[in-house]
């Protein structure tokens, strides 16, 4: 395989992941914004979706306020903002262009469908009413691209590469929403009994995370705690969007990829001793860590793997 | 890609219910469906009966699911200078282009005889130039001609092919007779399109395929590869790696790149995929490094190799022409082939095949006035309105002039250009293209077409039965080429 083909699938499910995640944020958001019963200003949960996503000072250069039409063109359709909705699926689908013959008709067709049905919305169209529905169309488009690479691409080197592309976005994203409220997480919070018991960035964090359900799962008096959602997203291995899961797939995939190659390469080792430190580790050795520091020093880490494999497989 | 000929305006009689257009017509182009009296042409007797009782509503829908179909599969091309929607769909024609049996032995015994003497015509111009020392060609007209790459001189590429791929263009004035437009000898594009109508087809009208003998295309990327694999520096090695390598997905062309690779089973490469190291073309893999045999370029002369051609190409890879040159890769097509399908060598290609073949060319020429030739100048001048002029080194159907249509300010303003530089002109007469039945907006009526067949050259003569047949979808418009509004139609050679 070209090393450039192994780095456009790396992008291609990287952009795709990053486009699902952009689009679940701006969920959060515009849920936050159209309740007022928690007292914050509206602009305050647009803020969220900015801060979490990195693209605060790229809106704020263009806009001096936080307006819900503006931010949702600024993160849903802009073409200035490089990590708008809309250019992770243009990069997406040009990536997979660029290997169209390292991909199945299925895939090709999931994400060529989907570009071509966002070009062919209007950003006008999508008035604040009919954003959650466009949102959740977004949403059900990348389930789809998961599903046919799961269930129609060959298990080769190429898949593998996708696969890595995922997880380390979704890895950072996941660092990074966490990093950004990590002051809500401390277990302090869980001492201030202020009659809500439940602030209302925690359900933020979840739902941007998909976890908000399932969190009352895996916790069974499921109370919202800082100490258990912090756990929830970073240590536990059934939480598909936890930084153990993520580093779970990571280190196996970059396993696999070394037995289909047949030789072991640095970011090899690099996966396996993030996922190791990450299935040892407890939530109070963190927080005596200090959890903003765990969380900066996991989002290296995870860059450096993303650099070594780069690296260690030619990509151009 | 540039078909430019004219025809004299026709006056249409026999109106046709449908369109409201004329269907067949007394005066002049050739109609592919219908005698003159109305009835049709043996090879489209069962086709034109099936579309008898067609509403213009079925036809309609049958497009609109094509075009979904091209759409979902990326089946497009890029328009150059449109800044939004820079990827656009070539129009396609449900009806299909029939060519009968023994029309098509013609055509492919015509192609055969002059794909074989551009080559031997190549091999000579790059060696010892006898059909210049004969005087049959003028010597400033090779040795001066920027398509003339004296790089090229003195080597022999395997098995003396030049031009591997051809895709030779071909109009019809009538029953019998076919002119060679352009030979294409360069990179000819469009065979996706070819293969991909054909599919299309096959699902719109999976029952006119029960009727009807249609030779299968989808041998063409098999044929292909053999013709690769034959032409390898090292064609006893076991394994051969070929490449197709593309300027990357904003060509026009792009969808066709990936298409060929895919359906070959080789590798899509860029330009900075590939290296050159101790004489030998080497891919980067995600492993070691792979090296290749041959490869399928689809990219220009000029931009191959940064080090013997254009310093500035950044598409290209440094050091391959050597490595050519060593007898360590082959690329197909061969740079330097540019000079047989130059328009100013196309009206000597009679004298080629006579020269090369001793047998009289098959195929016609349009007779060419070269602009370049005093007197050919002073005529073509006096004749603007009936003629169709054209850029030497032009393509795509711009630069041109098309007389019979143009205005007299038109003409006047392409009458002095001309005077400026006539030897950047060729000119031809107005040919009366033939015209097949084609659906449009009101319903059925006859439109322009031209023919590209795809021909294969290496250890032996490959021709697909079929090609790309390009419709003029403007009432009157002769001008067929995609980034002018042209459409697509299947076309089917029919068995015995």
């Amino acid at each position: 395989m070209l090393g450039r083909t192994a780095a456009s699938l790396f992008w291609m499910s990287r952009y795709q992941e990053r486009a699902q995640n952009i689009t679940r944020l701006m969920e959060v958001a515009y849920r936050g914004a159209i309740m007022a019963y928690d007292g914050q200003a509206e602009g305050h949960h647009w803020q969220f979706a900015l801060a979490c996503s990195g693209a605060e000072n790229g809106y704020h250069e263009k806009h001096d306020e936080l307006h819900s039409r503006h931010v949702t063109n600024y993160m849903v359709f802009s073409k200035d903002n490089p990590i708008s909705i809309r250019n992770c699926l243009e990069l997406t689908r040009n990536n997979a262009r660029a290997v169209r013959t390292g991909i199945t008709a299925e895939l090709w067709e999931a994400i060529n469908t989907t570009w071509i049905e966002f070009c062919d919305t209007s950003p006008q169209s999508v008035t604040q009413e009919k954003l959650p529905d466009f949102l959740a169309w977004i949403n059900q488009r990348g389930h789809l691209f998961r599903g046919a690479l799961l269930n129609t691409v060959l298990r080769d080197d190429g898949y593998y590469f996708n696969q890595m592309g995922t997880f380390v976005e979704r890895a950072d994203n996941t660092a990074r929403i966490l990093d950004n409220q990590y002051w809500v997480l401390l277990p302090d919070n869980d001492i201030i009994e202020d009659g809500s018991s439940e602030r209302y960035q925690w359900s933020a964090i979840l739902r941007a995370l998909s976890g908000r359900r399932s969190y009352r799962f895996a916790y069974p008096n499921a109370q919202l705690k800082a100490f258990n959602i912090a756990e929830f997203l970073i240590l536990r291995r059934e939480m598909p969007r936890s930084l153990a899961y993520c580093y779970d797939w990571l280190a196996d995939t970059a396993e696999d990829l070394g037995q289909f190659y047949g030789s072991r390469e640095p970011s090899l080792d690099l996966a396996a001793d993030v996922f190791k430190d990450l299935k040892e580790k407890q939530m109070r050795d963190i927080y005596q860590e200090g959890l903003h520091d765990f969380l900066i020093d996991f989002i290296g880490k995870n860059n450096q793997f993303a650099h070594q494999l780069c690296e260690d497989y030619n990509f151009a | 890609m540039t078909l430019g000929c004219q025809i004299r305006p026709a006056i249409l009689v026999s109106i046709n219910k449908a369109s409201g257009e004329a269907m067949s017509d007394s005066s002049g182009f050739f109609n592919e469906m219908l005698e003159k009296d109305g009835s049709p042409r043996a090879p489209y007797s069962r086709i034109a009966s099936w579309l008898q009782d067609k509403p213009n509503s079925f036809l309609s829908k049958k497009s609109r699911d094509a075009e979904t179909i091209f759409r979902r599969l990326g089946i497009t091309f890029a328009v150059y200078g449109a800044e939004e929607a820079t990827e656009r769909l070539i129009p396609f024609d449900p009806i299909p282009r029939i060519i009968s049996a023994s029309e098509w032995r013609r055509l492919s015994a015509g192609i055969d005889q002059r794909v074989r003497a551009l080559n031997a015509f190549l091999h000579d111009i790059y060696h010892r130039q006898e059909i210049i020392r004969a005087g049959r060609i003028p010597a400033n007209l090779i040795l001066q001609n920027e398509a003339f790459l004296p790089e090229m001189a003195g080597f022999t590429p395997a098995r003396k092919v030049y031009s591997h791929i051809i895709g030779t263009d071909l109009v019809r004035v009538s029953e019998n007779e076919f002119y060679v437009l352009e030979d294409n000898t360069r990179t000819p594009s469009g065979v996706s399109y070819m293969m991909e109508n054909r599919e299309t087809m096959m699902r719109l009208f999976p029952e006119l395929f029960q009727t009807h003998n249609v030779a299968p295309v989808e041998r063409y990327p098999e044929n292909l590869r053999q013709t690769l694999e034959s032409v390898a520096p090292d064609p006893a090695k076991s394994e051969q790696t070929i490449v197709v390598l593309t300027p990357g997905i904003y060509n026009s062309a792009y969808f066709e790149h990936a298409f060929l690779a895919d359906s070959m089973g080789v590798e899509l490469v860029e330009g900075r995929d590939l290296f050159v190291d101790a004489g030998k073309v080497f891919m980067r893999t995600t492993r070691a490094p792979k090296q290749v045999d041959v490869i399928y370029r689809r990219i220009d002369d000029a931009f191959l190799d940064p080090l013997t051609f254009n310093p500035d190409s950044m598409l290209g890879v440094p050091g391959l022409f050597d490595a050519y040159r060593a007898g360590n890769v082959t690329i197909c097509n061969a740079p330097g082939t540019g000079i047989a399908d130059d328009k100013a060598i196309y009206a000597y290609v009679p004298d080629i095949i006579e020269f090369y073949t001793g047998q009289k060319p098959i195929l016609n020429n349009v007779p060419t006035w070269n602009c370049s030739r005093k007197d050919d100048l002073a005529y073509v001048l006096e004749n603007l309105a009936d003629i169709v002029v054209k850029e030497v080194h032009g393509s795509g159907g711009y630069g041109m002039l098309i007389g019979p249509t143009a205005s007299k300010r038109e003409i006047a303003v392409f009458r002095k250009i001309l005077q400026n530089n006539p030897s950047n002109y060729i000119a031809q007469p107005t040919l009366a293209l033939s015209a097949c039945p084609t659906h449009v907006a009101s319903g059925i009526a006859p439109r322009h077409v031209d023919l590209r067949p795809f021909v294969l050259i290496g250890d032996q003569v490959r021709i697909t039965p079929g090609g790309l047949t390009r419709v003029a979808l403007k009432k009157g418009s002769l001008v067929v080429n995609s980034s002018q509004g042209g459409g697509t139609k299947d076309t089917w050679v029919l068995e015995d």
